[in-house]
């Protein structure tokens, strides 16, 4: 067991790209480190990296107190599971499973005893003499699992591991992979463009875009304190409605579209960078949940008129439009994105017993002390 | 089925299939008369196609006395004997020939080409699939024109050569010779069928501590089973089936490979032993059709077995 640390690490292919920029993270001993991002953001390459797979340009890897830049893949003591999970096909999955340990030439019935052990972690005891053409997604993905447990490495390494389960299956094996690594302890650096999986799965989470890391943070905190724009995107799903608003001349009012939300003095208070902004353009969060139906006393209030209705029974998402100008995230998902492409879209979260329908006008309460703040320039978020 | 289903090919041989004509089928007599013309098509097809085989085969087993007796029936008569397979294998002719000796000389020529090209290939295609060459497809590209070039412009040449070197008259001459085709057609195709194993494979096995050739040979090399065999089966029929070099190159007729110990077999100065020919012909041909029958089922069966998602 050992913590893992990135210093400044870099990596630049033979074509000048350049796909991870001196990036710093610091995994401490068995921590469990998520990394997510968009598609080409970096975070394989840096896992590939770690596990020797990919050589680094430029930084210092250390796993404990070893630097271990120049080691072979086999000396530097890790376990990785592959997105396809890559299993030998020629071998049963008791050989998959026992395949380090031979390498590694331990004694037969050593390997026998591991690997036993390993597949009654997994429930994999009846299936120890199949090939993995005999299996379903979900065992060959715990196959994969029980190759990187077997060996008791002191870092594990997991590339996208459940992106091919199905959905039902990825929320039990969500969980499993957890209960997994907490019971063996090992540090563990998972990848995947999954916010769900982050925000369930890592202690901490570092949120990568264009090869650097926007932030890590533990994942409330992310949620809750997104350093910049794309993060707040980024994390939450539905993600957070993001509008431009222009800040009045006396910074106590944000006009949004044509309407308008006041800003109550403890929020200026408490956030006085927001005075330099007055009289100009600001980016305002919402999440969907701080954006519940107003009632009649309410008086911070948006009108929407609702697209459409999505009841989920424990909760309703009610797509609306309002004719402020919505902000895209740089590189956010596409496909979320591209589904409130329309001016002013938005998701507000309700109780499912509503009966709201589509093309009703509804008011909306606006929790102005959970709004957040971003420069449009910068795309900063403004905490203080 | 469908009454006025349109003929079905199903890829099965066709010819035993005689079209169903019951009489409640309405199917327009055109069409009938079609299926019957198709299917009279292929049998007469495959009757051309297996009969000279059979001739061969029925041939062979003929006595030299049922030879002399000359031909009334198609089909064979009660007396078939393996003596001219006997003949054939014991006998040396007078200029020193023997086609058992030539059989072995075949094989061992034909296992040293597959034994080298089977190596060398495989570590090409390798390193082919998996390296950052710059030209990588004009390499290959290139590999594979060298193995086009047509066998009777290369006779010369390599005759010159060898007699230059020393080399004439010796297996190494054919060996090399072989090579010369399989290597460059067996590294394209390797190198082909190394790029469609995922590289993760082997990055899983290198993370589990293996080297770099471990990983080769225990995990890439399994999964690439059924190419490798392919490879080999085609080099040794390359090699098994030459006769242009051959009879160019050798001289000893203890050193004859099979089809030039063909020649000249079963003829002596008053009669030409066509059962003597024929059964060399059915021990020529038998082994690389029961290895073709062979290899099929392993190629097929291999690459079923390479599930990997």
């Amino acid at each position: 067991m050992a913590n893992v640390s990135l210093e400044r690490i870099t990596k630049i292919y033979n074509n000048d790209f350049e796909a991870v920029h001196q990036i710093d993270l610091e995994i401490a001993d068995g921590e469990f480190m998520v990394l997510v991002g968009p598609s080409g953001c970096g975070k394989t390459t840096v896992l590939r990296m770690v596990a020797g797979l990919e050589e680094i340009t430029s930084g210092i890897l250390r796993i404990g107190d070893r630097v271990v830049n120049n080691l072979s893949p086999k000396d530097r003591d890790i376990a990785m599971v592959f997105q396809n999970y890559a299993l030998y096909p020629h071998m049963t999955v008791g050989e998959n499973i026992g395949f380090g340990l031979k390498m590694r030439k331990l004694g037969k019935d050593e390997i026998q005893r591991k690997v036993r052990d390993a597949t009654a972690i997994l429930g994999l005891d009846d299936w120890i003499d199949r090939k993995p053409g005999q299996l379903s997604g979900g065992q060959r993905q715990r196959v994969a699992m029980g190759r990187a447990i077997v060996r008791d490495p002191s870092v594990f390494l997991m590339d996208e591991p459940l992106s091919n389960l199905d959905a039902k299956l990825r929320v039990h094996m969500r969980a499993e992979v957890s209960r997994i690594q907490r019971r063996l302890g090992a540090p563990t650096m998972y990848v995947t463009h999954d916010q769900t999986e982050a925000m369930t799965m890592g202690d901490r989470v570092a949120v990568l875009l264009s090869g650097n890391v926007q932030q890590c943070d533990a994942p409330q905190n992310l949620y809750d304190h997104p350093d910049n724009l794309f993060v707040a995107a980024f994390i939450g799903s539905p993600s957070m409605n993001l509008y431009e608003a222009h800040f009045a001349d006396d910074g106590t009012r944000l006009l949004l579209g044509s309407q308008s939300l006041s800003l109550p003095e403890r929020i200026r208070a408490a956030r006085p960078g927001l005075a330099a902004y007055s009289g100009r353009k600001i980016i305002i969060g919402l999440r969907p949940e701080h954006l519940p139906l107003a009632g009649p006393v309410d008086d911070q209030v948006l009108c929407g008129d609702v697209d459409l209705v999505e009841a989920l029974g424990s909760e309703l998402l009610v797509h609306f439009t309002i004719d402020a100008q919505r902000v895209r995230a740089e590189a956010a998902d596409e496909e979320e994105e591209d589904q409130f492409a329309g001016r002013g879209a938005g998701v507000a979260r309700v109780d499912p017993r509503l009966p709201i329908k589509p093309g009703d006008a509804v008011r909306f309460a606006v929790d102005v002390d959970r709004m957040q703040f971003f420069d449009p320039a910068t795309t900063k978020a403004i905490w203080a | 089925m469908s009454a006025l289903s349109a003929p079905q090919s199903t890829g099965a041989p066709t010819h035993v299939a005689t079209p169903d004509v019951a009489p409640r089928l309405r199917r327009p007599p055109g069409k009938i008369a079609l299926r019957i013309a198709f299917a009279l098509l292929i049998v007469i097809f495959v009757v051309g196609m297996l009969f000279p085989f059979y001739w061969i085969i029925i041939t062979s087993l003929k006595s030299p006395a049922a030879l002399n007796r000359g031909t009334r029936s198609v089909l064979p008569s009660a007396h078939l004997t393996l003596g001219a397979y006997r003949t054939d294998l014991l006998m040396t002719s007078v200029t020193g020939v023997n086609f058992g000796r030539a059989l072995l000389n075949s094989v061992g020529i034909g296992l040293c080409v597959v034994a080298v090209t089977v190596v060398l290939t495989t570590m090409a295609g390798y390193a082919l699939s998996r390296t950052r060459i710059r030209g990588k497809k004009s390499i290959l590209g290139f590999v594979l024109i060298a193995g086009f070039f047509p066998p009777l412009a290369m006779v010369g040449p390599l005759f010159l050569t060898y007699e230059r070197v020393h080399l004439l008259d010796s297996y190494p001459s054919l060996i090399i010779t072989y090579m010369v085709y399989t290597l460059p057609l067996a590294t394209w195709f390797l190198a082909n069928f190394f790029s469609q194993i995922p590289h993760q494979l082997e990055e899983a096995a290198l993370v589990d501590g293996a080297t770099r050739l471990q990983a080769l040979r225990k995990v890439i090399l399994p999964v690439a089973a059924p190419g490798i065999f392919t490879v080999a089966i085609l080099s040794f029929i390359l090699s098994w089936n030459d006769f242009a070099f051959s009879v160019s190159f050798i001289n000893t007729p203890n050193m004859f490979t099979a089809p030039l110990a063909l020649m000249g077999l079963g003829q002596s100065q008053y009669q030409v032993f066509y059962n003597r020919i024929d059964a060399a012909v059915v021990m020529i041909t038998l082994p690389v059709a029961l290895l073709v029958i062979f290899a099929q089922r392993r190629i097929v069966s291999g690459l079923t077995a390479g599930a990997l998602k």
